[in-house]
C-alpha cells in the first residue's frame, strides 16, 4: 500500500498506522491512506488529509 | 552586545539579546528576549543557530571577539524560524557561501524556502553523527517541536544538548545561567511551553521518552531563548514532563469581556461561587490580560469559564480572539462552562459551548444567559454556576 507525506514531513505508513507519532489517534495497522476518515489530521502537525502527497 | 560567556571549554554563548521586544509574533515578552547562538572552536569551528536578521551584525561583532567569523568551517541549523535563520544569508556571504550548513530534511527544504537560494546543506537525521577532533555532534530530529525542521544537537564528550527552541525562554537580562536566577525563571518557561508547544504535548511525552531511554548524561541544556540550564538541567526536564501531561489542577480560570458591565458581574458571581468551595480562581478580563498570559494560567487548569456579550448575533471578536488562540494550543483535561449577557438575540453562550465540544472539553453546564443586566437572581444563577464548577473539579480531582 502506498504511503503519503505530509507538508510537515510526516510519512503515513499503512503498515503502521499512526501509533508510533506519540498520538494515538486510533487508526490500525493496514489502514490504506484512502481509508482513512475524512476528518484524519496528521498526528504530527494537525494539518488535514489533502496536505498529504504520495511518496513515490 | 554582550560579551560572548565561555560555557564550556572553548564554547561560547555569542548570541544577541533583544531587550526592546514586547510583541513575540502575538505573544507578549515583558521582559525581551535573546536570540542564543553558539560557537564551538577547536580543530573545526562550528556555529549552530544564528539570530534574528537585523541582530546579524551583532553576531558577527560577537563572534570576532573570540575567532575571525571566516574561520567558522561548518554551521549547524537546528531551527528554521527567522529568529534563528534570518542571519543566516549575512553569516554565509562572510565566512563562505559554500561552508556545509548541517540541518534536517525538513530544515534544508525550508531554509530554501525563506531565503530563496540553495545553501550547501548537509542533511542529517536522528542518529547521524558529525566527529570533530576530540567531540562528537550527534542529531536527533525533534519533528514538530515546534517545526517541522526542528532539531536537537548533542556534544556526546560534553554532555551538553543544544536543544534549539525546547526548553527556552522569553528572557533578557544580565544574567545568563539558572543557577543565577533560580525558580525566578520557571513562570518565564511555563509561559513558553503553554504558548509555543502545548498543543505537542504527546510529542514531547514521547520525546522525553525517547531521551530516557537514549540514556545521555546531560550536563548543560542550551536553548535558542532565554537562560542555559548548567546547574540542574534536570529541573526543567521535570517541568515539561509535568506541562506536557496536562494534569489538570484544583484551579478555574474565568475568562471574559464586557460591553456594559453585566458580562463582568456574571464573571465575578462565578468567581465568588467557586471561592465558596475553596477551589483557586483566575478572573482574567481579556481587555486588560494578553491572550499568552491567559494561555500560560490555563495551562494547569482543571476547568475554564468563557464570558461574552452577544455582539451583532456573535460572540465578542476578543472572546473570538482569544478562543481561537486557547483551541489552536489545543489545551486537554479540562471542564468548561460559559456565560454571557445579552440585549435580544444571545447567540454567544450556543456559540462558546459549539467551540468547548469541538476542542473535547467536559461542557457541565448549558450555561448562563442573561437578557440586559442581570439581577440578583441571576447573579444568583452565576454564583450556583461557580458552584457546580467547583464541585465537579473536586469530584474529578479528589484530594488523597
Amino acid at each position: 500500500m502506498d504511503k503519503y507525506e505530509c507538508v510537515c514531513g510526516y510519512v503515513y505508513d499503512p503498515a503502521i498506522g499512526d501509533a508510533d507519532t506519540g498520538v494515538d489517534a486510533g487508526v490500525d495497522a493496514g489502514t490504506a491512506f484512502a481509508d482513512l476518515p475524512e476528518d484524519w489530521v496528521c498526528p504530527l502537525c494537525g494539518a488535514s488529509k489533502d496536505n498529504f502527497e504520495k511518496v513515490d | 552586545m554582550y560579551k560572548p560567556i565561555e560555557i564550556a571549554d572553548g564554547i561560547y554563548s555569542v548570541g544577541c539579546r533583544d531587550w526592546d521586544i514586547r510583541d513575540f509574533h502575538g505573544y507578549s515578552t515583558y521582559e525581551g528576549t535573546t536570540y542564543n547562538a553558539f560557537l564551538i572552536t577547536g580543530e573545526k569551528n562550528i556555529l549552530i543557530d544564528t539570530v534574528k536578521e537585523k541582530f546579524g551584525d551583532e553576531l558577527l561583532a560577537n563572534i570576532s571577539r573570540i575567532i575571525d567569523p571566516k574561520e567558522i568551517d561548518i554551521v549547524i541549523s537546528n531551527h528554521t524560524e527567522m529568529d534563528h535563520s534570518g542571519a543566516i544569508p549575512k553569516l554565509m556571504r562572510k565566512i563562505g557561501k559554500d561552508k556545509p550548513i548541517y540541518c534536517s530534511k525538513m530544515g534544508a527544504k525550508n531554509l530554501k524556502l525563506h531565503f530563496n537560494r540553495e545553501f550547501n546543506f548537509k542533511v542529517v537525521g536522528t542518529g547521524d553523527e558529525l566527529k570533530i577532533g576530540k567531540r562528537t555532534f550527534s542529531f536527533l530530529e525533534t519533528r514538530m517541536l515546534h517545526w517541522p525542521d526542528s532539531m536537537f544537537t548533542y556534544l556526546v564528550e560534553d554532555g551538553i544538548l543544544f536543544s534549539s527552541d525546547a526548553f527556552g525562554q522569553h528572557y533578557a537580562g544580565d544574567i545568563f545561567f539558572d543557577d543565577e536566577i533560580g525558580e525566578e525563571i520557571i513562570p518565564h518557561a511555563r509561559k513558553y511551553y503553554a504558548n509555543i508547544l502545548l498543543h505537542f504535548s504527546p510529542r514531547v511525552q514521547a520525546l522525553l521518552k525517547d531521551v530516557a531511554e537514549m540514556n545521555l548524561t546531560i550536563n548543560m541544556i542550551c536553548p535558542d531563548h532565554g537562560i542555559l540550564w548548567r546547574d540542574n538541567p534536570s529541573r526543567i526536564i521535570e517541568a515539561y514532563d509535568k506541562w506536557s501531561r496536562q494534569e489538570p489542577e484544583r484551579k478555574v480560570v474565568v475568562i471574559f469581556d464586557s460591553m456594559w458591565e453585566s458580562t463582568t458581574k456574571m464573571a465575578r458571581s462565578i468567581t465568588s461561587g467557586i471561592e465558596s468551595e475553596d477551589v483557586n480562581v483566575r478572573l482574567m478580563n481579556t481587555r486588560k490580560w494578553h491572550r499568552s498570559d491567559i494561555m500560560t494560567e490555563i495551562i494547569d487548569a482543571g476547568a475554564i469559564a468563557v464570558g461574552s456579550p452577544t455582539l451583532n448575533n456573535s460572540v465578542f471578536p476578543v472572546i473570538a480572539d482569544v478562543m481561537t488562540y486557547i483551541k489552536g494550543l489545543r489545551p486537554q483535561n479540562k471542564i468548561a462552562a460559559a456565560f454571557g449577557s445579552y440585549g435580544w438575540s444571545g447567540e454567544a453562550v450556543k456559540i462558546l459551548n459549539k467551540e468547548f465540544a469541538e476542542m473535547k472539553l467536559d461542557i457541565i453546564d448549558d450555561g448562563v444567559k442573561v437578557q440586559y443586566v442581570p439581577d440578583e437572581k441571576d447573579l444568583d444563577r452565576c454564583f450556583d454556576l461557580g458552584v457546580k464548577i467547583a464541585k465537579a473539579l473536586k469530584e474529578k480531582l479528589p484530594k488523597i
